[in-house]
């Protein structure tokens, strides 16, 4: 699965857990610019469901794709407004 | 009945100019309540002050601003000692009467058994990259969690204001948080 997005910045949470996968996703989103691509990239087998349940519930972003590349979990996060 | 037309008659309807300032002000009350139903709230109550018992309240709170919640922790009793500058470095896991304990509570009575218990737990959230209390206090904080301290525990356990980290909100009671209860979308106590 080969993912191609134009990503604006690049979160290392890699051997961090819950919460600061989600936490740290919504600080680096927030210096993001309007229209970039977050990509974050973490190894807590539940950033899966967490970031999908905070993008859902959080304005202003959109998740765009999550892709399982063996031990570790990439996000794709737009932001919309 | 007069001949003509009173001017009380006229002034007993409201002008075109009048009604629409009253128009805008109700519109203005809708945006109010529009924003203020958009705003998810949450308050915890976080009264216990053990190791293990710390993190919840931490965690739900610095999430629950990530989502752009408006977020109340409010401490009393024990919860108090989680954000004392100096207790909250040495809270201890209770080895006496948790199940989860891998040993008896005979032996978790013993001297020095919670230290152990705590010491063992730390480690684990350290190989983890599990989040410090410390550094959930910290994230919370400046996340714009507002962490409350009981006034009537802070002077029943005989501590000072100053004891506790810098941004902990000091002077408020039940009424406090019963205010803020009231408006919040979810309400826990831990």
């Amino acid at each position: 699965m080969s993912v191609n997005y134009d990503v604006t910045e690049t979160l290392d949470v890699k051997g961090e857990s819950c919460p600061m996968p989600v936490v740290k996703t919504k600080s680096a989103v927030d210096d993001v610019p309007e229209g970039g691509v977050l990509e974050v990239v973490a190894t807590d087998k539940g950033s899966m469901s967490d970031i999908n349940g905070w993008a859902a519930g959080t304005s202003g972003v959109e998740l765009l794709e999550q892709v399982e590349d063996g031990d570790v979990f990439r996000h794709y996060v737009e932001k919309t407004a | 009945m007069s001949t003509e037309p009173s001017s009380t008659g006229e002034s007993a309807q409201p002008s075109a100019a009048e009604l629409q300032a009253r128009v805008e002000e109700l519109e203005e009350t809708v945006a109010d309540l529009e924003a203020d139903a958009e705003q998810q709230k949450m308050t915890i109550v976080a009264t216990q002050g053990t190791f293990d018992m710390a993190y919840p309240p931490l965690i739900l709170a610095s999430t629950a601003a990530a989502f752009g919640w408006d977020v109340v922790v409010f401490h009393t009793f024990w919860g108090l000692d989680i954000l004392h500058e100096e207790k909250s470095e040495n809270l201890q896991l209770s080895a006496v009467g948790n199940p989860s304990m891998p040993m008896p509570n005979a032996l978790a009575a013993l001297p020095g058994m919670d230290r152990l218990a705590t010491r063992m737990m730390e480690s684990r959230i350290d190989d983890n990259g599990t989040a410090t209390i410390k550094e959930l206090i910290d994230l919370s904080l400046d996340q714009g969690v507002e962490l409350q301290a009981c006034q009537m525990t802070i002077e029943l356990m005989e501590y000072d204001e100053d004891d506790f980290y810098d941004d902990v909100t000091v002077g408020v009671g039940a009424a406090t948080a019963l205010q803020h209860m009231a408006e919040s979308d979810i309400q826990l106590l831990v």
